[in-house]
Order: C-alpha cells, then structure tokens, then sequence
C-alpha cells in the first residue's frame, strides 16, 4: 500500500515537471500560431492588408472587428527594414512581435507625433553597426531593434464607425515595409 | 515484475497529471500578472516581452496576436457581476463608465474567439459610436432580440465573452483595481 502511494506521490511529481516543460515547449512546436497563420498569405518584408474579420472566416482569433489591420512578416537576415505608416484620422498604431508573437514593441500616431510614422527595424547587431555621426544626424530617425531575426510587424487603424473604415483601410493599404536597399554604412 | 508496473504506473500518473495541467491551464487562460477589476480580467504583462511561459504557451495555442502594451489594454469577462455565466440566450446589460483612454471597443466573441453572425451585422461597439447618458454614463443591451438604445446583439447562442479594448490608456501593468478603473457593471436581466 505504502509503495503504491509513494508511486502515486512520485507520478505526480514527475508529472509537474512534464506540466513545466510542455508549457515550455508549446510555443516552439505550435502549428496554428498566428505567425503560421500568416505564412500562407503574407510574403516576406511585404506589407499584407488582412480581410476584415467576420463570423465565417478570420486570419486569427480575436481580431477587432472596428480595425483595419495588415501586417508586415519580416526577415532581417539580409539587412534593415524601413517602415511607413501614414496615420489615419482616428488612431493609428504599429505593434511589433517576435517569432513566437511575443509583442516587443508598440507605437501609436500620438506617441510618433506626426502625420506617417517612420522607423527602422533591426537586429541588435545592425544597431551596433549604425555609425555614431549617421545617427547623430538622424536623430529623428526612430530605431526599433527586434529580439528575433523573424516576426510580425501589425498595422492597425481604427474606424471608429463603419462609414470611416474606407478610410482605415486606405491608410494601412498605404504602409510600407522595405528592405533598406542601400546599408546604412556605405552612406556617406 | 513488481520494478515494471511500478514505474509504468508511476509514468501514467506523471502523463496524466502533467499534460492534465498544461490542458487546464492553457484553456483557461492562465497566466500571472492577472489585473482583474470587477468581472472584468486583463493581462496586460501579456502584451510585453515580459510575458511568462504561461501567457506565451496560450497565445501560441490560440494563435491570436495579444494587444501590445504600448497599443492599449484588453479586458475579457466570461460572467455576469453575480458569477452567472454570459448567456446569449439572456438579457445582459452593462451599464456605466469605463476608464481613460483615447478610444474604446467592445466585442462579442464566442469561447473560440470568432465573431457571432446576427442580422445586424454588428460585431460590438466603439466608444464614438455609443449613445450616452447626460451624465456619460451608458448603457448597452447584449441580447439575442432588438432592443432600444445601444444593442449588441448575441445570436442566441449558449456562451460567449465580451472584450473591452482600451487603446492609448494609462491602464497598464502597474495599475491596481480602484477608482482611477471603473469598469462597467454586468448584470443579467431577464433569462428565457
């Protein structure tokens, strides 16, 4: 009996740990992740305009449906990417997720302060790489660095009634996201 | 012999009981840092590069893109303020004020996260498309059948959520629940 329990003791144990690692695990070994979900319809470093969400069919869970979205999957293997948000009169606002849709970053038209929002994404050591003077005289130039070389940049503005989403989708349709073609540091 | 179904017996009860957990706690959403104000939850540490195992596991299992901090904060409630839980098939009224922020929306999803079909095609609302009171205050009827005033209707189905997303809000991480965050009251008023 006292075997048997200290079994069961043992089996529970032993199953924390298992509870413990595939918590762990499961955003490494998720196939239906919202970056997965995007593949399929989103090139690389390429701004996509999402079809707003309705009962029949969403790209995603929990999308708002008082939001016209589109997302930029990116890749910053092969350099830095810029981005272009023209804002929309109501409110306007780029969200920034890892691989593993973990949001890094966020800015919104009233934080940018100004009528497009601007910035550069890049990796930590594209950052490093960034002359001290470039940046200097750049100083309005809004650097983000991501943790992973991969993610989702999300691109969102509200229509804050159906007549104006026309006009939320006419802003994130207008959003770049590019590859900087020429590196920083052959500037001169 | 004995060595044997020990261990199997011990290893079925570690299987059972670890994937048991990581089942429970990822479909109900566990994660620390919960901010929960009346019956109302929001994780907002969700939306951060601070988000724990927890958070992370259940937005690659959902495969949604949580609310980033800096975009705004997302308030979820399952029940009414008595702990009934949300029935599409009742009249459910949230009545009064919600904290600062520039902009408001409320949602209706069902458990899996997708929009409920109606006649109206009207998915929730946002803060400019409210009718208020005088005093700011107002009222919406989540209800299967129109209603007067600000409906949101439910489709007539069993179980539902509301999302109340606050964008450009100071609520955030370090908030606590008080008066600086009142969140409207949930009451079911009439049930078939």
């Amino acid at each position: 009996m006292i075997r048997w329990l200290l079994l069961l003791l043992g089996g529970v144990l032993l199953g924390g740990v298992v509870h413990l690692a595939t918590v762990i695990i499961l955003p490494r070994t998720a196939t239906q992740d919202a970056y997965a979900r995007l593949t399929p319809i989103a090139p690389v470093n390429t701004v996509v305009a999402l079809p707003l969400p309705s009962p029949e069919k969403a790209v995603m869970p929990f999308m708002d449906p008082a939001f016209a979205s589109a997302v930029c999957r990116y890749d910053l293997s092969e350099g830095p990417l810029k981005l272009t948000v023209p804002v929309s009169p109501a409110y306007t606002s780029v969200s920034f997720y890892t691989r593993h849709d973990v949001a890094y970053y966020a800015i919104n038209d009233r934080a940018a302060g100004r009528r497009v929002i601007e910035l550069d994404l890049m990796t930590a050591a594209q950052h490093e790489q960034v002359p001290e003077d470039e940046e200097i005289t750049a100083a309005d130039r809004l650097i983000v660095e991501s943790p992973t070389p991969t993610g989702v940049i999300a691109i969102r503005a509200m229509a804050p009634e159906p007549g104006l989403m026309p006009v939320a989708l006419g802003a994130v349709a207008a959003s770049r996201c590019v590859r900087q073609t020429e590196p920083a540091r052959t500037k001169k | 012999m004995r060595l044997l179904t020990g261990t199997l017996f011990a290893l079925a009860v570690a299987t059972f009981v670890g994937l048991g957990m990581t089942y429970f706690a990822l479909s109900r959403g566990a994660a620390f840092g919960a901010l929960p104000i009346e019956s109302w939850v929001a994780w907002p540490k969700t939306g951060t590069v601070d988000a724990d195992p927890y958070a992370r596991a259940s937005i690659a299992r959902a495969g949604r893109l949580p609310v980033a901090l800096g975009d705004g904060v997302s308030f979820t409630v399952q029940a009414d303020d008595n702990g009934k839980l949300l029935d599409g098939r009742c009249d459910i009224v949230l009545s009064g004020i919600t904290p600062a922020a520039r902009f408001w929306t409320l949602t209706l999803y069902n458990n899996d996260g997708d929009l409920i079909a109606n006649s109206i095609n009207r998915y929730g609302f946002t803060s400019e498309e409210i009718v208020r009171r005088a005093d700011g205050n107002f009222e919406i009827v989540v209800a299967p059948r129109a209603n007067p005033g600000n409906w949101l209707p439910t489709g007539g189905i069993e179980r539902y959520q509301l999302v109340l997303r606050l964008y450009d809000t100071a609520v955030g991480v370090s908030t606590k629940a008080g008066r600086e965050v009142p969140m409207p009251a949930i009451s079911t008023r009439s049930c078939p």
